[in-house]
């Protein structure tokens, strides 16, 4: 049977890791050619890296950090931040990720999505979808880092992400970012009730109770990890880790 | 020399990438001069299976590949849509495959509880259904990265190297002689696709 994924999704500023909270704050983590190779030692299923500035400080991707992260993983990659057009997408896929992540650029341009997706398949575009609940309690959609309110309603904009031919969706909560409170599992799981494809919960976990939780409770099909794989527990210093896997087995089984 | 066949599918740096951790010479090539002369082949391949059929014909790569996998003998690895290709055709497309093992290539979408998503993705486990050359030094739980829409079933049980389940049983990885198909992706696949293509290098 196919085993969940469970995907450390590793925050960079330009050549920097960091770790964020609420999308604020970004405390620095360490190197990332360092912390990849221990999640390569850990054989973890599959790693996300977002370049969670470079869209707001109009960056390119750092091209030379991703071709070291591809020399030396060997396990699905993801990246995004700062792509704006396929050419740019097309490098980073060259380079060997094979997953691009699109989120303010989908927004503005969603035939990026489509061109992205006839060009290398749909398995290779994912949707990046980053939500904060308002006033009145109605999740919205935001984009530039969190520093951008959209009037989009995630659960029909997590539909036109499918439509325009993203293969899977990175959910994540602003309000539970760097908070190891959990998953905001009641808009995960009316996302999963209308899309197809596969869909990443990130934004708050900080137990193994918290990872069942998104997949048993909000059927997710993935469940990123932030401050869970960077530091040693809430409150704590830096520790590059990743939960026991017999342990995580048996939470997501 | 392992030449990976370059006929612009899919995601070669990573391929190259692990060949180079397992100590392997290995090039990327689209010159047919270059596959002639290739000791070994691998195909690779991500993308839509008549493109890539097509693809092979227009540059008359379809002889040279013919003669070295069937003439030859070298050993030659497809993987992913390189697997399929192997196949003598695909519900994806109308196109014939290559042909060099008999079985073929179906969707998943309506034979499989519409509960599971397609594409089959993520990790998956597989069995060792016959042991070749590519099979040794495996121990314990076998688990390789799966990313794909078509599955591939062998006619003949004798062609079938690994399976797993999704839904179906389909075929894994196939053998024939010399060639030899996986349809996950070992360059994504940890220890376990190092492994593999340890074995595939030292053939």
């Amino acid at each position: 049977m196919l085993q969940k994924r469970i995907i450390p999704c590793l925050q960079l500023i330009n050549e920097s890791l960091v770790k964020t909270i609420k999308f604020s704050n970004p405390g620095y983590i360490g190197d990332p050619i360092n912390t990849v190779r221990i999640f390569n030692e850990l054989e973890v299923d599959e790693l996300c890296f977002l370049d969670i500035r470079a869209t707001v400080e109009n960056r390119q991707p750092n091209f030379k950090i991703l071709a070291e992260i591809a020399n030396e993983c060997f396990m699905p990659l993801a990246y995004g931040g700062g792509i704006k057009d396929a050419e740019t997408a097309k490098q980073i896929l060259s380079i060997g990720f094979e997953k691009i992540v699109l989120n303010t650029a989908a927004m503005k341009t969603p035939n990026l999505v489509s061109e992205i997706a006839s060009y290398s398949g749909s398995q290779s575009v994912i949707g990046s979808i980053d939500i904060k609940k308002n006033f009145f309690g109605k999740y919205l959609v935001y984009i530039n880092d969190g520093t951008q309110k959209t009037e989009m309603d995630p659960v029909l904009y997590a539909q036109k992400m499918q439509e325009l031919g993203a293969g899977e969706l990175l959910i994540t909560s602003i309000d539970r970012d760097g908070t190891w409170n959990g998953f905001e599992l009641e808009i995960i799981k009316k996302i999963t009730d209308v899309v197809k494809i596969p869909v990443i919960a990130n934004g708050g976990a900080g137990s193994l109770e918290h990872i069942s939780d998104a997949v048993k409770k909000a059927n997710a099909s993935a469940v990123a990890l932030g401050s869970m794989v960077v530091y040693q527990k809430k409150g704590l210093g830096v520790l590059v880790n990743f939960p026991d896997k017999i342990e995580l087995e048996k939470v997501v089984a | 020399m392992i030449t990976i066949v370059n006929y612009g599918m899919g995601n070669l740096g990573s391929v190259l990438n692990m060949f180079k951790k397992v100590g392997a010479q290995a090039q990327v090539s689209s010159d047919l001069e270059v596959i002639r002369k290739a000791s070994k082949i691998l195909l690779p391949g991500v993308g839509a299976f008549d493109t890539a059929i097509q693809r092979i014909h227009a540059v008359g790569m379809k002889e040279v590949l013919d003669h070295k996998a069937l003439e030859e003998k070298i050993p030659v690895l497809g993987i992913c849509l390189g697997m399929q290709l192997l196949t003598e055709g695909s519900e994806e497309g109308k196109l014939p495959g290559l042909g060099w093992i008999k079985g073929s290539t179906f969707n998943f979408k309506n034979r499989i509880d519409s509960n599971l998503k397609v594409p089959h993705m993520g990790w998956n486990t597989v069995r060792i259904s016959k042991q070749t050359a590519l099979t040794k030094g495996y121990e314990g739980e076998i688990k390789f990265y799966f990313v794909h829409s078509y599955y591939v079933l062998v006619k003949n049980e004798n062609n079938s190297m690994m399976k797993t389940g999704y839904g179906v049983e389909f075929d894994s990885a196939v053998v024939n002689d010399n060639i030899f198909g996986a349809q996950f992706h070992p360059e994504k696949s940890h220890k376990f696709g190092m492994k593999l293509f340890e074995n595939f290098s030292k053939l």
